[in-house]
């Protein structure tokens, strides 16, 4: 990998997207000024440093989390591949607790399936069916997304560097095994007190959602990491994210599989 | 009606039929006759339909349209509208339309109800449709317009018996029962690539509420849902433009693929 970047650079933009994140505020993308340049690669150097620092303060890793899945919004952004990044322990939201919107910049949230492995999943040429073989059950889920930039304004870099926009993660707790579902037609809606906000299907994620956790173990192995057994992957949101408010009951129904609830308070 | 509204119904019948005599699509209805009512709009789309029941056609069912809250947005309205289905609107899964058949087509996956007894409003539930549904289908609407360019407000699609087009019913069925309709996904592909992806939910929240609504609105009119009617219930997505030469493959969760192509 060539970067011009020097740790130290590595380690300051790292504490600028970690900071801004601890102290819940927001600020400008990096590419604006700070470091116009900023490359994909360079951006995921600047996440492992982010991810260190938090594992550093004892925090610990979940699962991981793909973005940009949708075919539409890769378009959007000139890229080929989706992105990944991490939920931490602290993020996890139980089914059905509250959320303290103040603990948060500026939330959305969006719909998604969760997966996880019964082995561990090693790319090169990792495909969907490899990976329905090695699941052990599939979960409805809610991802909270929560840019640490001034109005969700980034470049894939940014997002990159800002460890994707995680933030929470709720995860529904009826897990199905995958062989009796067809992924890519599961029905989903996202209501907020009882409305429906956004609908769609799996296949709204890379043709199925299953692509995604190949993707990711595909992605990894480029840096010589694995998708571990066990851990819950998030693998995209299906539809577009849609805003929080105080005062919100926020339900997904994933046909077939199930459905996850959480509240927003002040 | 006094004879000058049924001189005016017509000429608006006689204007949209033009569409097929001159091959493209005409000028909207609300454009000659700003003052047109819903329901006058309504009487042109029988006066439409009892012409080809005239001529021999027969009617196999309904369609609900304007299901969905983007598109009643778009429209400003806040009820759905409905047409007729025809025989001759009937299409075989995997079938070929001579583009000649349509005008500027659009394609809307959605699941179809077959009525196994009769619908009577007022006061029509969901439950009271999906207890009178025999089976529910999955199915691709080609909804076509008479009016150029889409230019419709709800009144033009209204006399243009709903912008309906042509209708293909695939081959696998199931009981409403054993069903979580509300929850069966869909995605639609155009050439081998996905378009978008929807949910049963999409049409006003529940498909069986909308054929309960479309119950209560024929009483209006005096009309009954007949057992063994087709009824297309509103789309699951966004309509997706056809092109000549374009192949459609829509798969539902539950209940398999319907697919159709357009000749070039």
């Amino acid at each position: 990998m060539v970067t011009k970047m020097d740790t130290h650079l590595i380690k300051e933009l790292a504490n600028y997207t970690h900071g801004a994140e601890k102290e819940k505020r927001e600020i400008t993308k990096i590419t604006a000024d700070l470091y116009p340049e900023l490359s994909i690669e360079e951006a995921y150097l600047v996440q492992e440093e982010l991810v260190r620092q938090k594992l550093e303060e004892g925090k610990k890793i979940v699962g991981p989390k793909m973005g940009i899945t949708s075919e539409a919004k890769m378009k959007q952004m000139n890229v080929d591949d989706p992105i990944y990044g991490y939920v931490f322990d602290y993020m996890v939201v139980n089914e059905g607790d509250s959320i303290s919107i103040s603990d948060y910049i500026h939330p959305k949230v969006e719909p998604e399936i969760g997966f996880v492995l019964s082995r561990d999943l090693e790319g090169p040429n990792v495909t969907a069916l490899d990976v329905l073989a090695a699941t052990e059950y599939v979960f409805p889920a809610i991802e909270i997304i929560d840019s640490r930039y001034e109005n969700f304004n980034f470049t894939l870099p940014d997002v990159i560097a800002d460890n994707t926009s995680a933030a929470g993660a709720v995860f529904g707790t009826t897990l199905k095994r995958p062989d009796n579902l067809e992924l890519d037609v599961v029905g989903v809606t996202l209501s907020i007190n009882g409305e429906i906000q956004a609908l769609g299907a799996g296949a709204a994620v890379l043709g199925h959602p299953a692509n995604s956790v190949a993707r990711l173990a595909n992605m990894l192995a480029k840096k010589g990491e694995k998708v571990i057994a066990g851990e819950p992957i998030l693998t995209g949101g299906l539809t577009a994210a849609v805003m929080l408010s105080p005062g919100d009951f926020v339900n997904v129904k994933v046909g077939g599989i199930g459905d996850v609830s959480f509240f927003v308070k002040e | 009606m006094n004879i000058e509204t049924t001189a005016k119904t017509e000429s608006h019948v006689k204007h949209l039929a033009s569409a097929w005599s001159n091959g493209q699509g005409v000028q909207p209805i609300t454009e000659l006759d700003p003052d047109i009512s819903i329901d006058e709009a309504y009487q042109v789309q029988l006066h439409t339909i009892n012409r080809y029941l005239q001529n021999g056609k027969r009617i196999t069912g309904k369609k609900i349209g304007l299901t969905s809250k983007a598109v009643q947005e778009m429209l400003g309205v806040g009820e759905p509208d409905y047409g007729h289905l025809l025989d001759d609107m009937h299409v075989e899964n995997k079938g070929t339309v001579p583009f000649n058949r349509v005008l500027q087509p659009k394609i809307e996956g959605e699941l179809a109800f077959i009525l196994k007894e009769d619908l009577v409003g007022p006061n029509v539930t969901s439950l009271d449709v999906l207890k009178a549904t025999d089976v529910i289908v999955p199915a691709i609407e080609i909804v076509d317009s008479r009016i150029k360019d889409w230019k419709i407000t709800l009144a033009d699609t209204v006399a243009d018996n709903a912008s309906s087009g042509l209708y293909v019913l695939g081959e696998t069925f199931k009981k409403p029962a054993n069903l979580d309709i509300k929850q069966i996904g869909m995605a639609l592909y155009k050439n081998g690539e996905l378009q978008n992806t929807g949910v049963g939910a999409a049409a006003l929240g529940d498909p069986a509420k909308c054929v309960a609504w479309l119950a209560n609105k024929l009483a209006n009119y005096g009309i009954t849902l007949k057992a063994g009617e087709v009824i297309l219930s509103g789309a699951l997505s966004a309509m997706v433009e056809a092109k000549p030469g374009d192949h459609f493959y829509v798969k539902f969760a539950e209940l398999g693929s319907v697919e159709v192509s357009f000749s070039e």
